[in-house]
This record gives structure tokens, C-alpha cells and sequence, in this order.
């Protein structure tokens, strides 16, 4: 449970940090899962950056509409921020899941969603918020939807030498309801399935409907097939559940301890029900 | 002399907080980890990552040849040094040679091979990744079950059939209980293997001084004279040149209750290089080598006429030892025969425990210690006995219990329990709980479709332990009672308490005997060149045995004290009292407790026969175990769509003799019962067929969380136990033992209406979707 040795650096600004990066270091931020793979000598890095202390990462603010999420903004900062409380809950709501309070401290939301773990929260609620993940490296900054940054499990679209420098989610207006439901892991507290939910209704029918997964296969989605069952339909409890009985559908289930495929795959879509439920609930 | 004497209100029965706390909750209680000596070395071990494997060759140049790096052992320089002890002894027990570090073969995932010894600790951690061992893999086997069938691989291959021992127990005659039988019920049921997983991991500093042929251990341990008894055996030391300490212990469990391969090995490095060393286990050895709990499966008869009455219960007991033999791995589950009557008054039982070899960490006592598994048993199947026959659990419990006259009482098994009044503690949680009324909401909830269960277990258990004879190495207690000239007053106990209080509830009982403020106490424990020797802290006995040991102590004090207080008001020795502090003469003159203490060392006024000082050291040998018992009811509701059970209300009526600090009580009964609905609900050690650990991380071990508990309404009988003086009965395995079942006999009832009859642990949310899923297929079908 020692780390082999490493050389740390921490960098007093980003530049400099994007320069000793594209010599190959690694970043750290708040290690909440890097550092525990380093310690049983799963990864080993020679060399590791420091980016958790950069306050050119550490922002929350409201830019033309949209929300801005500093990379090494904690999960602590985001689930208690006034501001995305009030004007992007999802995100805050779904920070309030992730691990327990002192990984709520440490961990960020540029590590969390750069680590890409396929049972980790954010992911689902950045698939339903159709956020945006803006990559930077000393070549410059490039900005990615979440359908084409998450790639495939621990796998993103990040190059070498690139790190996630922000989080960008919506305002969402007043009228939109949206709500993340979890089913933990009892030891690791991850997600066995985690469903994002966002959606609008009019008329009695749903106009936007949004809905992300996590936990359920090796990559967290957005789970399209469910939300154009709904958009344009009924507001019922009947449509909620037919679509909701969609969201496994053409996933390949992940079967591990503490939950078989067959049981993911079910909890895929009573979670996504409770969650279309509850958002419901909580639009206008 | 003083003639104002006021009367001080009594310590023992208070919630007074802990003394303990205010060090360990400012950071400043000292660990194993926290001692540091000079040119102290650390070491590191290198572990089998298989679950069998032959070891062809190792070669440690690699390791020896990086800077920093001072030592490497290996088993071919161990031989020296006694192999692991294990205490417990039954008719033809195999015992296998389990060396400090493995020889030829390694017998599962965490075995130790070897040792490397560096200047610190990162260094000692990379010279073990330089070990280059050629294994030869061989075929594991760690289900007990098949490690019994014909053709599994053999553990030891000097013992093909995997099995270390067959007991039998019988008490009465069960065959004529079948013959008279009107009813039998059978079930297997499963008590999985938990890894005990204490907050402060094993660690060990060894520190031999050559010039004195003298060593001291730190260790963290819950039995520190036993253990220096057994490691200066291993080590060929005096017993009276080492000194072990046990510093602050950060949990046991029952896990301390051993003495493991690193506390000699430790001792023969510091030997070797005459140095000290310290080794301290990573969270991952934890779970891989240090003892794990349970690992039973049990096959249990039931027989009973159709009124309800039990006539006798028959066990076959598969007992998954693991690869090795620990201190008592082979009697806990001869603890569970024991207790297979519970609280019932049947006069027969049958039991065999069969010991079998797996390729996994030895088990060995955890929490309860062989006592869950039997009342799980027990109460499990007096609930399935209550439902073949459509009985309430509660009316056969009533009607089997036995009588609160028939104290003290010889039980099917051969025990005799010392005091009781089952029915009371039953009615009295009844009530509290509104029975009836849960009755009434549970038939409104079925029939709204929702699944609610009420579960009741009313255990008993063992503690106390216990009399010498029935313990493998004593099972008295010491203590010695020091007072100061200045009235201060040291408390030696013989008990290694880690998290009990006992610092706090000795500390109630002396000041109460002597009069003296609680602040004026210290409890001293743990370091065996301070404390007479002792035993140790198990089976809930700190209070029962330790503190016995103490109120006699404490009542020498009184009586040398009464004696010194006479001559010095110059009354006869029968004319004074000695209360609130004073000695008190019928004429009203009274001297303080201080003032006694201060001439009894000043040495001036002697009583006749007597001597200075005030210092009194008593044994205590317990006639009999002590037998708590109560009544935990759970109310349970299963989500029916997701299998997620929620505990609505948690109630435990416990009756464990008299009580000396409620406050550590709640604590036990709040610890103990979050242990046992670990259990219950998710804590499984699962090694897979080829003997990897898959469970081995807090990734995927699930121990509860705070956040994970139901609040515990606690309420207490009391019936002291006539066995001791202080009328106590034990609490610190009452929890573990009365929730299992509870939880379990509460989600069956939930799932009853759909057939259910038993569900083993733990009782994932995964697992009840399962079986809510095949039971409704089944109803679809029929």
C-alpha cells in the first residue's frame, strides 16, 4: 500500500503546467482515485503535476447563459455552490451522491469526469445536462459534447498532454425538472445504475426530455431511445415506465459482485422511471 | 479528626463519559504506529499471491542488493523460531507445522514468504517487488463443502481429505425426539466468512537489547500476557526478559485474540540485527491474512410435536477452518454446539462439527464467536418451525422458553444457565414494539401489496468466559488495586480493554468502594512489566471476570483500610464503617480515605498483624459462565421492485445483569448490533475457486456506514447474574448475536406471502430481487 517512487511537481500556474505535461507527466488533482491505484502500484507514473492548486482552474461562474465549472472545482463546491443550486441543481444534486464527504472534499470534477470511470455520478448528469467539456494543452483549447468526450470505460478523448479545464452546463430555465437517482454499491458507494433525468412539459405532454445512465455497461450514455419515446407524448405514468423499460436496451450489461447483468439491467430502468418521476415532479 | 461526612452520590449505574476519549479524540493516544525508536528498521512482506502454490525457487539478490536495504529473510532462516500456536485442543485435531514464513509451498492468497528489513519503510516496500519467486501454481479449493467431496485437491497433501477434526455432542436422546416426533423441519443454512476488518490494522515494533538478553513488543493485541508467553516461547526467551505492550488498540474484534506469524518474526529480525523493527499491516494484508469470522454451513433438524413443542434440534456443523490452525480456530465452533439450545428447555441434541481445510486465511473467533452462528440457527429455525405449523414466533418461543423457576438451568447441551426470565424481556419488548398492532398494519400493508416483515429473535449467549477449565488457558481474571500515600488510586486489570471503557467503568466501581472522586482513578492495562499478569479481552468478560477481580481487590483495600482508620481513631477494628469516603467510628469521629492512605505508608501507627502500604492483588476464578440474554425485534419493508430492504424500526430489550455505565453499554449494544446487520445485509469474504480473495478491498467489502443504520431503540430487564459480585453479565457480543437473526426471521416474514422460507447471508438487494422474481414466476406457473 506504498506508491513506487515519483517525482511531484506543483506548478504555479497552468501554463506551466500544460509545459511539464506535454513532456509526458501526469496530473493530479484531488487523487480520489489516482492516488489508491498508485498505492497498490496499479499506475505507476514517474512524473506527477499538481493542477488541483491552480486557481486559473477554480471557478464557478455564469458566462452568456451558461454555467462555467473550473476543473478543480471539488464535488464539495459544486454540491453546495449557491449558484448551480439555484440555476443548474442536477449538477448539484448529483455531486451530493458521489463517494462520502471527505472525497467530496478532495475529489474534482476534472479528475472525476477526465478518470471516466463507468459507474462514476457526474457522467449521467453531464449526458442529460448536454454539458460541455472543454479540453486544453499547450496547443490550445478545444471544446467536446459529452457523447464525444466519453469514449469507452476510463477512456475519453483526451490526448496527451490535453486535461479538462472546465465543465460547461446550462442555465436551465425555470420550467425544466430534473433530478439524478442512485443505486449504490453499499461498499464502494459508487453507482450500480445512476439515472439522470431533465425534462420539460406543455400541454400535458413532454417537450424535452433528457435522460443519462451511468453504472449499467462499461461507459455511461445518454440514452436517446428513451427520450424520443417520450418527447412529443402524454404526460403518464404509463409512457414513463415503457420508456424507462428502454434504457438497457442494446447496452451490454456489466455483471460483477454486487450486481448481475440481468438485476443491472433492471435497476437500469426502475431508476430511470424514478428519476423521469421525480423530475417530473419538479418541472413547472 | 474529622467529624463531617458528606454522602456521596454512587458512580456505578451513571452515564459518565469515557475517560478514554479526550486522548483519542485529540489525536494523542499512542498506537503501534506512533512508537518510534532510534535507528528503528521497517520491514515489509512478501505474500503469496496464489491460493496454492509450490514455491521452486526464490531469489532475494535483487531486493538484498538495494541501498537501504538491510535484511532479507526467507523460511529457510526462520526454523529456528516455534511455529504459530494454536491453543485449542480436541480428540485427534490435525495440526498442521504453520511456520513464521512459508517453506516449500504457500496455502493461501497472503501466506507471508519472506521479509525485507530496510532503513524505511518505501524502501522496504520496494525491496519486496524485487523478490523473484518461481511459483508452481497448484489446484485451490476454499469452498468447505467441496474441499469435503471425494477428489478435491488436498490442502496439506499429507491429509487428502481436507478435514481436521469430527466432534460429536449429543445431550439427551434425539433419536427417540424423531421417533416422537410429530413434525420435523430441516434447513442448511450459511454463515458467511466476514473479515473482522478493526480500524487500526496489526503492527508490531520488536526491540531486543543483546546486553540484557531482553526484548519489548508492541503489538496490538487483545491478550498481551498470553501473547508474551507464547512469543517467548517461540522466540526461546525468558519469559520474564520480555516485555509486551499493548499500546492503544484500535479494535479487535476477536482479531487480536491471536498471536500471529509477524509478532515473532518481528522479534527474531530485531534479534538478528540488533535493532528494533517495526512492522505495521497495510489494510490489504488485513483483509488477505488476518483471521476472518464465521464460514459455517450448517444442516439443521428441527423436531417438534404439532402443539409447538420442541423436543430436540440436530446440527451437522461445516466448519470452513481455513488453511491453518490460529490460537483457537478449531473451538469456536464447539462454542456454537454449545449454545444450540438457545433459550429453549428441549432436552435433546445431536451435533457433529466437521473442521475442514480450505486455501484460505484461518478463521477464528469474531465478534460472538461461534455464538451467532447457533442462535442464527436456533432462531432461524424456530421461526421455520413456527410456520410449518402456523404458529405465531412469538407463541412457540413462549411455549418452549425456559420457566424463570427453573434457574439455575441445565441445558440440553450440558451448560448451566445462570438466571433468567425469558417470557419478561420478550413481553416487555412486545410491548414497547405495540405487537399487535404491527400485526394489524403488517396484514393492512399485505394487503395493499406491500411487502413488511416483523422479525423476532430472542437470543442467548455465553459470556464471561469463563471457568478455567472450559477456556484452553485460563479463564480467571486479576486485578491489583494500588493506593498512593496521597489517597490516589491506580487500577491494575489483568483485561486488555480496546474500546470497552473499561478505564472509565473501573474507575466508577473503585471510587464508589473507596470513596474517592473518579478523577482520583487510573486504570492501568496492557503492558506486562506494569500488570500482574492476566488474561486478556474476549467474550465479554472484562466486566464479569476483570471486574470482579477488582471488587475484591477493592474489598481488601476496605478491610486494610477500616483496620488502619480504627487504630488511628483508636477504637476497636469492629467499631468502624468505612463509607463516602470516611472511617467512621460509632462515636462520630471519622478519618478521611487520604489520611489512612498517608499513614499507611508513613509506617508510624501499624494495626496489630498488619503492614504498610495499600495494595491489594486478587485472582478471580469464575464458577460459571454468564448467561445474558434478550429479545431484538426488527421491522423490516422490502421494496419489491429493487429487493432494497429498509429497516423501519430496530428494538433490542437486552438483559445483561446490572449495569455500570449505560453510556459504554448503548455503545456495545450500538456497535454490536451494526456488526451484526453487516452480516445480515452485506459483509461476505468470498474467495473465488482458485483462491483469490475477490472481496479483499473496502471496494468491495461492504462494511456498514453510519449512514446505512437504523436508529436502535434500547430497553433493559435485569436479572443479575448470581455468578460474579457485581451481579453483571456481559454486553459486548449482545448486538452481534441478537440482530442476525432478527433481520433475517423480519425479511423472511416480509417475503412470506410469497413463499419464502429462508434466505441465507447476506441478504443483498440483488439476491431478494432474485428471489422475489423466481417466487413470482412460480405463481405465474401454478
Amino acid at each position: 500500500m506504498i506508491a513506487n517512487s515519483f517525482e511531484y511537481s506543483a506548478p504555479g500556474s497552468l501554463k506551466e503546467a500544460l509545459a511539464l505535461l506535454a513532456e509526458g507527466a501526469k496530473p493530479l488533482a484531488g487523487g480520489m482515485s489516482l492516488i489508491p491505484m498508485m498505492k497498490l502500484r496499479l499506475a505507476n507514473p514517474e512524473h506527477l503535476v499538481d493542477i488541483g492548486r491552480l486557481p486559473e482552474l477554480n471557478y464557478i461562474r455564469e458566462e452568456n447563459g451558461e454555467l462555467h465549472i473550473g476543473a478543480g472545482v471539488t464535488h464539495f463546491e459544486v454540491e453546495s455552490s449557491p449558484l448551480l443550486l439555484g440555476k443548474c441543481p442536477l449538477i448539484a444534486e448529483t455531486a451530493a451522491h458521489i463517494g462520502d464527504i471527505q472525497v467530496r472534499n478532495r475529489g474534482t470534477i476534472g479528475g472525476s469526469v477526465a478518470h471516466a470511470d463507468p459507474s462514476a455520478d457526474y457522467p449521467a448528469a453531464l449526458h442529460a445536462l448536454d454539458a460541455k467539456i472543454v479540453l486544453v494543452s499547450g496547443e490550445g483549447t478545444r471544446t467536446l459534447s459529452t457523447e464525444e468526450f466519453f469514449l469507452d470505460t476510463f477512456t475519453t478523448a483526451l490526448e496527451p498532454g490535453e486535461i479538462v479545464s472546465e465543465v460547461i452546463v446550462p442555465v436551465d430555465a425555470g420550467l425544466t425538472g430534473t433530478s439524478y437517482q442512485k443505486f449504490l454499491q453499499p461498499a464502494s458507494g459508487f453507482a450500480i445504475v445512476g439515472a439522470a433525468a431533465r425534462v420539460r412539459q406543455e400541454g400535458g405532454k413532454f417537450t424535452l426530455v433528457r435522460v443519462g445512465m451511468t453504472g449499467l455497461s462499461g461507459n455511461a450514455y445518454r440514452a436517446r431511445n428513451v427520450e424520443d419515446a417520450l418527447v412529443g407524448k402524454e404526460v403518464t405514468d404509463a409512457n414513463i415506465q415503457a420508456a424507462a423499460a428502454l434504457v438497457a436496451d442494446g447496452q451490454d450489461a456489466s455483471s460483477d459482485l454486487h450486481a448481475t447483468a440481468e438485476y443491472r439491467a433492471h435497476l437500469a430502468g426502475a431508476y430511470t422511471a424514478r428519476a423521469l418521476r421525480a423530475a417530473l415532479a419538479r418541472s413547472a | 479528626m474529622s467529624t463531617t461526612v458528606t454522602k456521596l452520590e454512587k458512580l456505578v449505574g451513571k452515564r459518565i463519559k469515557r475517560k478514554e476519549d479526550p486522548r483519542l479524540i485529540t489525536g494523542t493516544a499512542t498506537y503501534v504506529e506512533d512508537v518510534k525508536l532510534p535507528d528503528m528498521y521497517h520491514a515489509a512482506i512478501l505474500r503469496s499471491p496464489h491460493g496454492a502454490a509450490n514455491i521452486k525457487s526464490i531469489d532475494i539478490s535483487k531486493a538484498q542488493a538495494l541501498p537501504g536495504v538491510v535484511a532479507v529473510y526467507t523460511g529457510a532462516d526462520i526454523l529456528g523460531v516455534g511455529s504459530v500456536v494454536c491453543a485449542a485442543d480436541l480428540p485427534g485435531l490435525r495440526r498442521p507445522v504453520h511456520h513464521i514464513l512459508a517453506q516449500d509451498r504457500t496455502y493461501f492468497v497472503g501466506h507471508a514468504v519472506a521479509v525485507v528489513v530496510a532503513k524505511d519503510r518505501y524502501i522496504a516496500a520496494d525491496g519486496v517487488d524485487l523478490i523473484e519467486v518461481d511459483w508452481e501454481p497448484t489446484q485451490a479449493v476454499t469452498d468447505p463443502e467441496k474441499a469435503l467431496a471425494a477428489g478435491a485437491p488436498a490442502v496439506h497433501p499429507e491429509w487428502p481429505d481436507n478435514t481436521a477434526f469430527v466432534h460429536n455432542q449429543e445431550g439427551g436422546d434425539m433419536a427417540q425426539a424423531f421417533a416422537d416426533a410429530e413434525v420435523v423441519v430441516r434447513q442448511r443454512i450459511v454463515s458467511q466468512r466476514l473479515i473482522p476488518n478493526a480500524m487500526e490494522t496489526r503492527g508490531v515494533v520488536a526491540d531486543w537489547k543483546q546486553a540484557d538478553k531482553s526484548m519489548t513488543i508492541w503489538t496490538s493485541t487483545q491478550i498481551p500476557h498470553l501473547a508474551r508467553s507464547i512469543l517467548a516461547g517461540q522466540l526461546g526467551l525468558d519469559e520474564n526478559r520480555v516485555r509486551l505492550i499493548a499500546p492503544e488498540v484500535g479494535g479487535g474484534f476477536g482479531s487480536k485474540l491471536n498471536v500471529y506469524p509477524e509478532e515473532a518474526l518481528m522479534g527474531f529480525v530485531s534479534m538478528k540485527l540488533h535493532k528494533p523493527v517495526k512492522w505495521i499491516e497495510s489494510r490489504r494484508e488485513n483483509f488477505q491474512t488476518t483471521i476472518h469470522g464465521r464460514g459455517h454451513v450448517d444442516y439443521l433438524e428441527i423436531a417438534a410435536m404439532r402443539d409447538g413443542t420442541i423436543l430436540g434440534l440436530k446440527l451437522k456443523l461445516i466448519q470452513d477452518l481455513g488453511s491453518y490452525l490460529q490460537l483457537l480456530t478449531p473451538a469456536i465452533p464447539t462454542l456454537s454446539v454449545l449454545m444450540m439450545p438457545g433459550l429453549y428447555k428441549f432436552r435433546n441434541i445431536s451435533a457433529q462439527v466437521i473442521g475442514v481445510f480450505t486455501n484460505a486465511v484461518p478463521t477464528d473467533a469474531y465478534r460472538g464467536a461461534g455464538r451467532p452462528e447457533a442462535t442464527h440457527g436456533i432462531e432461524r429455525m424456530v421461526d421455520m418451525l413456527a410456520a410449518e405449523l402456523g404458529m405465531d414466533p412469538v407463541e412457540i418461543r413462549l411455549k418452549n422458553f425456559a420457566g424463570k423457576d427453573d434457574f439455575p438451568f441445565l441445558t440440553a447441551a450440558g451448560l448451566t444457565y445462570d438466571s433468567g426470565d425469558y417470557a419478561a424481556t420478550l413481553d416487555k419488548a412486545l410491548e414497547m414494539i405495540d405487537y399487535k398492532g404491527l400485526r394489524a398494519q403488517q396484514a393492512q400493508a399485505r394487503a395493499e401489496g406491500r411487502l413488511m416483515g416483523i422479525g423476532i429473535s430472542t437470543y442467548g449467549e455465553l459470556c464471561g468466559f469463563g471457568p478455567s477449565p472450559a477456556t484452553p488457558a485460563g479463564g480467571w481474571e486479576s486485578a491489583t488495586v494500588k493506593v498512593e500515600p496521597s489517597g490516589k488510586v491506580t487500577v491494575m486489570t489483568g483485561c486488555s480493554p480496546h474500546g470497552q471503557g473499561q478505564e472509565t467503568a473501573f474507575a466508577q466501581i473503585a471510587a464508589d468502594e473507596l470513596g474517592v472522586p473518579m478523577d482520583d482513578v487510573i486504570v492501568l492495562h496492557g503492558d506486562t512489566s506494569i500488570v500482574q499478569y492476566g488474561i486478556g479481552t474476549f467474550g465479554s468478560r472484562n466486566t464479569a471476570v476483570g471486574g470482579a477481580a477488582l471488587h475484591y481487590a477493592l474489598q481488601d483495600i476496605r478491610d486494610k483500610a477500616k483496620r488502619f482508620g480504627a487504630k488511628m481513631l483508636g477504637v476497636e477494628d469492629g467499631d468502624v464503617v468505612l463509607a463516602d469516603g470516611h472511617c467512621t467510628a460509632s462515636n462520630g469521629t471519622s478519618v478521611t480515605f487520604q489520611q489512612i492512605a498517608a499513614a499507611a505508608y508513613r509506617g508510624i501507627v501499624i494495626p496489630t498483624g498488619s503492614e504498610p502500604g495499600l495494595v491489594a492483588t486478587r485472582f478471580w476464578e469464575p464458577s460459571n459462565f454468564a448467561y445474558p440474554y434478550g429479545a431484538h425485534i426488527i421491522v423490516s419493508e422490502v421494496d419489491a421492485e429493487t429487493g432494497q430492504i429498509e429497516i423501519k424500526r430496530y428494538l433490542a430489550v437486552d438483559d445483561i445483569g446490572n449495569i455500570i455505565n449505560p453510556l459504554l453499554v448503548d455503545g456495545q449494544l450500538h456497535g454490536g448490533v451494526a456488526q451484526g446487520l453487516g452480516q445480515a445485509l452485506w459483509e461476505h469474504g468470498i474467495y473465488d475457486d482458485n483462491g483469490q480473495l475477490v472481496s479483499g478491498t473496502f471496494m468491495d467489502y461492504a462494511m456498514p456506514r453510519a449512514r446505512m443504520m437504523p436508529w436502535v431503540e434500547s430497553a433493559h430487564t435485569v436479572t443479575p447474574s448470581p455468578v460474579n459480585p457485581l451481579g453483571a453479565k456481559g454486553v459486548g457480543e449482545a448486538g452481534t448475536i441478537g440482530s442476525t437473526p432478527a433481520m433475517v426471521n423480519s425479511v423472511v416474514d416480509a417475503l412470506a406471502p410469497l413463499g419464502v422460507r429462508h434466505i441465507d447471508m447476506p441478504m443483498t438487494a440483488g439476491k431478494i430481487w432474485k428471489l422475489i422474481q423466481d417466487s413470482s414466476i412460480q405463481e405465474k406457473k401454478a
